[in-house]
């Protein structure tokens, strides 16, 4: 058995000195606790919403928004954004649109979308869709646009017929910065998805649960939603982390 | 213009340039090019930085659209012909997402070869190449020699009837471009293959070579054709023998005296 590395546990510093600054802010009597609950008390609550249940419901449909919105926006993003790609032309007569609403906050959109699709669900799903989507078309047009030259004139010295060596080396080339894309998308989708429950009238998500605590200021509920709401977005990129390791293994190496 | 029919190659020509003109920005580059460049024979190419070294056998091998003039490939068209290219940028020629074998394969799958006659080419090759590391590593797994290595056993595995190479050498070291350098030869003994390699170290370019293409400045013309006959294989101690320095001084002196005028 080899010595226990210490730096191993660097990771952990940075919690607990929130966790320590979160306690002094209270012992101090800086903030109220009826503003910030103690850390060990949040930390119960959260605990308990967990074991009990409490939060699936919530926590489940802002899940299943998030994805409905992120599959939608996949499925549209990243064939437009690898056509567009191949196309410099295409892509420079759109370019103003897609950087200019990618440039806006969509949650700014929220209003015309209301227009659009009234107080519904799929008004929260297609504007966190439409958020996504953009980037995921950037994504995948840059993803093609910047694909090594040589590899495609190495095809092209090879005979490969041109439909192969959009298929067999283009689209190879673009995965990297396609699923930088993707995981941008996801991450915006559940931005949108949680501000489209806090305001677009919802019975459900975490979005609702945070903002009906605040309303009857139940902050133990409101930070404990807080940091599971934190804990879905960090995970949700892990796994796109992970799944980019795994199958974009060249990525950053060639 | 000049045409093959006005200028009939030489025989035993396998590359026929003709009346070739080549323009970047308005400023041209090759004007009136006529070049016969004989079968089976290993060319190096010569001369000052950008003085088109790279254009001519990117033109040569379609990568680089000509202005006007021809070429033609014992009378055939580019499309017509198997070639095979190895770049001096081995990293971004391969294929990262496929393992070295499957880069080597690749081109004789898109080919529609069985299963079986593809193994039986990727053994072929790599028994040529005496490769010891393991085929099934990624290309980024590599060392930049045996990238190099892979690149050129992908170039050769269709067995084309010309190979060009640029700058082949420049990215690696020396113990790596003596290998690369026998292996060309015995590529070129055993297949027939035309080479065209360009090259910027006058020592690798005789080395390797049946003739040396010495370049001028732009507008860039043919300053000398040479010959050099010493018999192959060539070990590396060859470089020591009075026939290549011979060569080598006398390119030398030509390299020089376009430099001057
Ligand atoms: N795509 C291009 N656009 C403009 N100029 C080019 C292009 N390719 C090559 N050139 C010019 O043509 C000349 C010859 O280039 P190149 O064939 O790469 O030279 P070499 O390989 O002999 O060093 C250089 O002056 C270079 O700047
Ligand atoms: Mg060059």
């Amino acid at each position: 058995m080899g010595k226990f590395d210490t730096k191993k546990l660097l990771p952990l510093v940075g919690p607990l000195l929130l966790y320590a600054v979160w306690e002094f802010a209270l012992d101090s009597k800086a903030i109220k606790p009826v503003l910030l609950p103690p850390p060990m008390d949040t930390l119960q609550y959260l605990w308990g919403s967990i074991t009990s249940g409490a939060v699936n419901k919530d926590l489940l449909a802002t899940i299943l928004r998030t994805v409905y919105a992120f599959v939608i926006a996949t499925v549209i993003g990243v064939p437009l954004g690898i056509a567009l790609g191949s196309s410099v032309n295409l892509y420079r007569s759109v370019e103003f649109l897609v950087d200019f609403f990618r440039s806006t906050p969509s949650s700014a959109l929220i209003p015309l979308f209301l227009l659009i699709f009234g107080i519904t669900d799929t008004n929260k799903v297609a504007i966190a869709a439409f958020a996504a989507v953009l980037v995921i078309i950037f994504n995948s047009a840059y993803g093609v646009m910047n694909a090594k030259k040589t590899r495609v004139m190495a095809a092209i010295t090879m005979g490969i017929p041109r439909r192969f060596i959009f298929k067999d080396v283009l689209l190879m080339e673009s995965l990297p910065q396609t699923f930088v894309g993707l995981r941008g998308g996801i991450s915006m989708a559940l931005v949108i998805v949680i501000v489209a429950e806090m305001f677009i009238g919802s019975e459900n998500g975490l979005g609702h649960r945070i903002i009906d605590a605040q309303q009857v200021f139940n902050v133990k509920e409101m930070y404990s939603s807080i940091l599971i709401t934190g804990a879905l977005g960090y995970v949700m990129n892990l796994a796109f982390l992970m799944l980019e390791r795994h199958l974009i293994h060249w990525s950053g190496k060639a | 213009m000049t045409t093959v029919l006005q200028l009939p190659a030489v025989a035993g020509t396998h590359v026929t340039i003709r009346g070739l003109h080549k323009s970047f920005a308005g400023v041209p580059l090759y004007q009136e090019f006529n070049l016969d460049i004989p079968r089976g024979k290993i060319i190096s190419i010569f001369g000052p930085n950008g003085c088109g070294k790279s254009t001519l056998i990117n033109m040569i091998s379609g990568l680089t659209a000509i202005d006007s003039g021809e070429i033609l490939f014992d009378g055939k068209s580019l499309k017509e012909t198997d070639i095979g290219y190895v770049f001096q940028n081995y990293r971004d020629a391969l294929f990262p997402w496929m393992s070295a074998w499957d880069n080597i394969a690749y081109p004789l799958k898109r080919r529609g070869l069985g299963a079986d006659k593809v193994k039986a080419r990727v053994r072929e090759l790599a028994d040529l190449f005496e490769i010891k590391f393991n085929l099934g590593l990624f290309p980024y797994e590599l060392s930049g020699g045996q990238q190099q290595t892979v690149c050129i056993m992908r170039a050769l595995a269709t067995k084309p009837e010309i190979l060009f190479l640029d700058e082949p050498f420049s990215a690696l070291d020396f113990e790596m471009t003596l290998f690369i350098r026998a292996k060309l030869q015995e590529a070129n003994l055993l297949a027939g293959v035309t080479m065209m390699i360009v090259s910027h170290d006058l020592e690798d370019a005789v080395f390797l070579a049946d003739r040396i293409l010495l370049l001028t400045r732009r507008p860039t013309r043919v300053a000398e054709f040479m010959h050099f006959d010493m018999p192959r294989p060539r070990a590396p101690e060859a470089v020591s023998a009075p026939e290549f320095i011979q060569t080598k001084s006398a390119a030398l002196q030509i390299f020089q005296r376009e430099m001057r005028s």
